[in-house]
């Protein structure tokens, strides 16, 4: 039911199967990983079919080698007078039986491909759920920035949810209709080529119904499609903006718009879902115009007497009595599966959109890591130790270790994000070990930019980022990111514990350090207020926390992380002037002898930096020391003496 | 919630009570086929009799017709009713959602609206569908066929009533284990949702500290819980088609078996003996639908129970039965108040009693949490008091007309909105009737003049969706413009500005001196330069007022007040760290 709206089936052919390739790789996909299940399933559904085949074929064996038979010696023992003697029902018992263990083979044949499609069906969703989320792991934030989180969601339940009627339904069932028809086709012939005739004429008048009506329903669908989206859009919109509305009073306005593209909406539905709910009908009653046809056309050829081998089965038996009720039989087994045949394929074009989606996103380009060089814990005598020291060493590819000093170099770089803008030009500088470098400038600067291209969060077009005299290129991306500490813009904390949202800076942390991080910090005060302290449960979006709390705690994932190199980006923004004056200690003992990046809209957290880059435009325009800033008499004085540098 | 969701049938009344009409009339014809088609076998075919075979094949070609016919009209009728429903359902939540209050919003959560607008309308939709086209289909077919083979042997068609009672113990045993799980999974699924939200929404934070293998194992969690369950229950589900075909084949076989006794006794004819055993697929297909639909409806009931919470919302402020309708003036007066936003919870704002004339420039200024917006949004009523009172132009802000408040009382929102449409559009919210002339004459007082023309098109540049096509600083502009147009008697401007640069902000501020002295403005942010100018300044704390006096005064006695202009202009001369160890 997740999803809701599936649209009107029918009228897809195989013809569109072939256009789908991303069916193809999901079906590759099965295939690889399921391939002897996927044998298993395809002999039960075979024994299913055959053995659904052998009850409906029964009816003529039981009528005309049994009853028939027993009613003609009923005759004749009634003829002969000797009312004792009754027919002998032995003979149709053993067939009997013999038919119940077919047909139990067959039930439990069904049984088992169905719970087999079952671990297939929802074991490929997992498989691909994992997969998708781990290549999405994987990929640049460039990708994060162009898709929205909605999309992106939608891509693990809508999509692949779409996947499981597929798998687990669809496919297995188009096979079984394939069989079935396939087995009831040489059934029909063996049993009378005429009727046979006839069935398959009208099988086909059922495909090119249900096609024309398909086509006709798919221009619909694709207009339900697209209104859907305006509709879905719109409520999106409004309903983000709702406190707004409220405020202008524009609720009137916006309800008039809303009920047009709604009835816009109802419309193009309705004529959807129309022509799609009058396929099965349609069917259904073609298949009993089959039947008439049939009975009369049998009729004909059975009372007509005429002989002949082409009135005959294959069996060159003529037409009986029997042979027409089985061939009545046989023909309601010929025209369900063809109908069912076009809705199967239907669903999986349907199917496809999400398909599509989904290895739209596997196909994405990963985030490129060619680095050879990575970080590793060393001892006092600079040997390589598997445990936590708080002392760093570089590794080369060779095995040669280098210690981590933090000497973070810029040069010449340029960078975008889309190729016609460029964001930042001919950057170069040096944070030499333990210095604070501050980032100043208007929105737009280029502030943020600099520091996400030193943690390769982006890929610079040109110049060079040297960390320790390695081209950060050439370092593990994990490692690059392990020694650099970052502090960001917008806090985001996880749902869990607050003490987990801490240890989230380093996994293997003991609660005590986490403790310790949050008192350097002075997040400990206001943790202690929560109503159950450091367990208290926090929600995804932290709405029990200000922003500001949010902010300290986010200073504290940073400080039990412990990282050699600090990035701060507006870490202390949202925490109010008296509060920042509090948590400064502890932001100063964060930074003590560690290479830091600030960006920051405060003079306080700014000034006593060792240098400051003032940018504007993706430029550095002015560089140095607080105090031969305001003597250069240029934008940061122009700055300071407004006393507050825009954000 | 039937109630409700059934009350929003409303035009297509006729249609969804027609549609099990139509669905009866295709029932009733789909039962006698079968019948005809026993007599083109005994009396035509059996009999050696063409002229029966034509007579009987004609009226089951007549009854196919009136089967067609009465099918399409079901369909048709079915769609229409559904839709509408749709339809209706989404206007009515709609509708009710223009009424909601402020604090409604925060309830539901934009999130949470959006998906009951769209997925679980579509749910109810297809549920409805269904309910109209099959649950009348299933049941009727059940009788009616028990009817016809009671009619043909009362003896054998003991054989189906035990065939039914088996498997509607069965069913209802496998609904009810089955309706658990499902409610499970779904529970499920947000768990697997919120994992890729938190994480999408994170990812800088996972990639800067390299948790994707955290993350990876957080998912696989979820992803794997979310398998066993649905393996779980759709391996219960799955029970449902060998047991439904064992009692199909053990009823033919026992029908076979007494059949052929009966044919043989001379009390069954073969040809009915092929509509028993049609009839019998018919009963035991019904039955499961059944079953389905049952598992279906249970399974959007969910859906429809978070429709019904929307349209049954009573909005928790509504217009006084006899409204004010005139603002006086731009006069504004806290009268001992109380606020907090859940009932109940922790006062947002505690024993406010402030003064305000009309026209005058009133600064807010306070830590994070400390109540300025809060204080804001109670003038506009945007939220309700707890206790004490809110007065604009003398009189209680809840004895006012919404409209008309809500008109003499703009709030500039700390979260700038825009609209996808033109600037201009935009702007016209504040004024649906401004000329582009009133519009830019707003936009010249707000700053955004220059940079709108100098956009390629100008004041008919398009706004994308969440206004993403223009900086945070632009887009605070063109909501004080939007804001400005309705030439309000108080405007609130909720950290309007802090995106903007000190000197553009210095200029906005200069405009509204000049250009509408009348208006009594509140200003409330963050950065001292902001509020320093204006006759008054509020010092909040804590939900407190902490000082209400001009700025030299508030210098010169108010230690917050000092602290905030000492961090920020003088920078913090080196004493601050002293000042937080002693602390």
């Amino acid at each position: 039911m997740r999803g809701g709206d599936r649209g009107p089936r029918g009228g897809a052919t195989l013809k569109d199967l072939r256009n789908i390739g991303t069916v193809r790789r999901l079906f590759a996909f099965i295939f690889a990983n399921y391939k002897i299940s996927l044998i298993v399933v395809l002999v039960c559904i075979v024994i299913s079919s055959l053995t659904s085949l052998a009850s409906s074929l029964f009816t003529r064996t039981l009528i005309d080698d049994y009853i028939l038979p027993m009613l003609s010696s009923q005759a004749a023992s009634d003829l002969l007078g000797d009312a004792g003697v009754g027919p002998d029902y032995r003979p149709l018992a053993v067939a009997l039986f013999k038919l119940a263990g077919i047909l139990l083979a067959g039930i439990a044949a069904g049984y088992a491909y169905n719970v087999i499609m079952i671990f297939v069906g929802q074991g490929t969703m997992r498989k691909l759920r994992e997969q998708v989320f781990r290549h999405m792991e994987t990929l640049p934030l460039r990708f994060f920035d162009n898709h929205s989180h909605g999309d992106v969601m939608s891509v693990y339940t809508n999509d692949i949810d779409t996947l499981r009627q597929v798998i687990g339904s669809s496919v297995p069932r188009l096979f079984q209709s394939l069989i079935t028809i396939a087995a009831t086709f040489v059934s029909m012939l063996v049993l009378s080529l005429p009727l046979t005739l006839v069935s398959i004429v009208v099988a086909f008048a059922m495909f090119k119904v249900t096609r024309t009506m398909g086509n006709l329903s798919r221009k619909y669908f694709t207009e339900r499609q697209k209104n859907l989206g305006i509709v879905n859009g719109f409520i999106e919109e409004m309903v983000s903006g709702q406190k707004v509305v409220k405020v202008y009073c524009h609720e009137q306005q916006a309800m008039e718009e809303f009920s047009v593209i709604n009835e816009r909406l109802r419309k193009s539905v309705y004529n959807a879902n129309r022509i799609g709910n009058i396929i099965m009908p349609v069917n259904h009653n073609l298949a009993e115009f089959g039947y008439v046809l049939l009975a009369i056309v049998g009729a004909l050829i059975a009372l007509g007497g005429w002989q002949g081998w082409w009135l005959c089965g294959l069996d060159g038996a003529a037409l009986t009595l029997g042979t027409i009720v089985s061939f009545l039989t046989l023909q309601r087994n010929f025209t369900r599966p063809v109908s069912q045949i076009s809705n199967e394929i239907n669903s999986i074009v349907m199917a496809s959109a999400g398909t599509d989606r989904v290895y739209a996103l596997l196909d994405e380009a990963s985030e490129p890591d060619a680095g050879k060089v990575s970080l590793v814990n060393v001892d006092a005598r600079m040997q390589e130790v598997p445990e936590r020291t708080g002392r760093w060493a570089w590794k080369r590819p060779d095995g040669s270790l280098r210690p981590l000093e933090g000497l973070v170099s810029l040069d010449t770089v340029d960078f975008s994000y889309v190729p016609e803008k460029q964001v930042l030009f001919d950057i170069s500088l040096t944070a030499y070990p333990g210095q604070k470098i501050a980032f100043v400038g208007g929105t737009g600067a280029g502030k943020t930019t600099i520091t996400n291209l030193i943690n390769r969060f982006y890929e610079i077009q040109d110049g060079t980022i040297t960390y320790d005299g390695f081209n950060v290129s050439d370092i593990e991306k994990d490692s690059l990111r392990r020694s650099l500490g970052i502090v960001l813009q917008e806090t985001q904390l996880f749902s869990g514990t607050v003490l987990e949202n801490i240890r989230y800076g380093r996994l293997d942390a003991t609660d005590e350090e986490c403790r310790a991080a949050a008192r350097l910090v002075y997040a400990d005060a206001f943790i202690r207020r929560l109503p159950n302290g450091y367990d208290t449960v926090l929600s995804a979006d932290g709405g029990n926390l200000s922003q500001g709390e949010r902010q300290l705690l986010a200073i504290a994932r940073a400080a039990v992380a412990n990282p050699p190199v600090l990035i701060l980006d507006e870490a202390t923004s949202s925490i109010d002037t008296r509060t920042e004056k509090l948590i400064q200690a502890g932001m100063d003992s964060l930074m003590k002898g560690r290479t830091t990046f600030v960006i920051a809209h405060r003079l306080s957290t700014v000034q006593n930096a060792d240098y400051i880059m003032v940018l504007e435009k993706g430029r550095i325009i002015e560089r140095g020391k607080h105090w031969e800033l305001l003597e250069q008499k240029g934008k940061y004085y122009e700055l300071y003496t407004g006393n507050q540098i825009s954000a | 919630m039937f109630k409700t969701l059934l009350r929003q049938v409303r035009q297509y009344k006729w249609a969804a009570l027609l549609t099990p009409v139509w669905t009866t009339a295709e029932v009733v014809m789909g039962i006698l086929i079968p019948y005809v088609t026993a007599s083109i076998i005994d009396k035509g075919i059996n009999a050696g009799n063409i002229g029966n075979v034509y007579k009987y094949g004609a009226l089951m070609l007549v009854l196919a017709c009136f089967s067609l016919l009465f099918g399409i009209l079901a369909a048709r009728f079915a769609a229409y009713s559904s839709t509408g429903l749709a339809a209706n359902l989404r206007e009515a939540m709609y509708r009710n959602i223009q009424r909601f209050s402020f604090s409604d919003i925060d309830k539901f959560s934009t999130a949470g609206l959006v998906t009951r607008m769209t997925t679980d309308v579509s749910n109810i939709q297809s549920a409805f569908q269904m309910l109209l086209r099959t649950s009348f289909r299933a049941p009727l077919n059940m009788v009616s066929a028990l009817f016809m083979c009671f009619f043909i042997n009362g003896k054998l068609s003991i054989i189906f009533l035990v065939a039914m009672l088996v498997l509607s113990v069965f069913l209802t045993v496998l609904i009810s284990r089955a309706a658990k799980l499902f409610k499970e999974i779904f529970k499920r699924y947000d768990d697997l949702n919120g994992v890729v939200q938190e994480n999408v929404s994170a990812i800088r934070v996972v990639k800067a500290f390299v948790r994707e293998n955290h993350e990876i194992s957080k998912f696989d969690k979820a992803a794997l819980s979310l398998y066993t369950l649905n393996v779980k229950a759709e391996g219960l589900m799955a029970l449902n088609h060998p047991v439904m075909n064992l009692v199909v084949n053990a009823s033919i076989i026992a029908l076979s078996w007494w059949g052929a006794h009966f044919i043989v006794g001379g009390t069954l004819t073969t040809g009915q003996l092929t509509s028993l055993f049609s009839y019998i697929t018919t009963i035991l297909g019904a039955l499961m639908m059944l079953s389905m639909i049952i598992v279906q409806l249970t399974q959007s009931a969910a859906s429809g129970t978070r429709i019904a919470e929307v349209i049954n919302e009573q909005p928790d402020m509504d217009n006084p039965g006899d409204p004010v309708m005139q603002v006086a003036d731009g006069a504004v007066d806290f009268d001992h108040v109380y606020f907090s936003y859940k009932k109940g919870g922790d006062y947002a704002l505690e024993d406010i009693d402030l003064h305000i004339r009309a026209g005058e420039t009133i600064g807010i200024i306070g830590g994070t949490g400390s109540g300025k917006s809060s204080l804001g949004n109670l003038v506009s009523r945007l939220y309700d008091v707890s206790e004490g009172s809110v007065r604009v132009g003398g009189v209680d802000v809840r004895r006012y007309d919404m409209q008309v408040l809500r008109g003499e009382v703009v709030m500039v929102l700390q979260k700038s909105t825009l609209f996808s449409g033109t600037i201009l559009e935009n702007l016209r919210w504040g004024k649906p009737d401004a000329t582009l002339e009133e519009c830019r004459e707003a936009c010249r007082q707000a700053c955004a003049d220059e940079f709108v023309q100098g956009f390629p098109d100008g004041y008919e540049t398009r706004i994308d969706q969440g206004g993403t096509n223009v900086s945070g600083g632009q887009r605070q502009r063109l909501c004080i413009a939007r804001a400005l147009l309705k030439h309000p008697k108080v405007l609130i401007l909720d950290d309007s500005t802090s995106a903007v640069d000190t000197a553009t902000d210095a200029r906005i501020r200069e405009a509204f001196m000049q250009r509408i002295p009348g208006t009594t403005k509140i200003i409330i942010s963050q950065r001292i330069l902001s509020i320093r100018d204006a006759d008054r300044i509020i010092v909040m704390d804590n939900g407190r007022v902490n000082g209400f006096d001009t700025h030299d005064n508030l210098l010169r006695f108010n230690e917050i007040y000092r602290d905030i202009y000492d961090m920020q202009t003088s920078g913090g001369e080196g004493d601050f760290d002293a000042n937080a160890l002693k602390n």
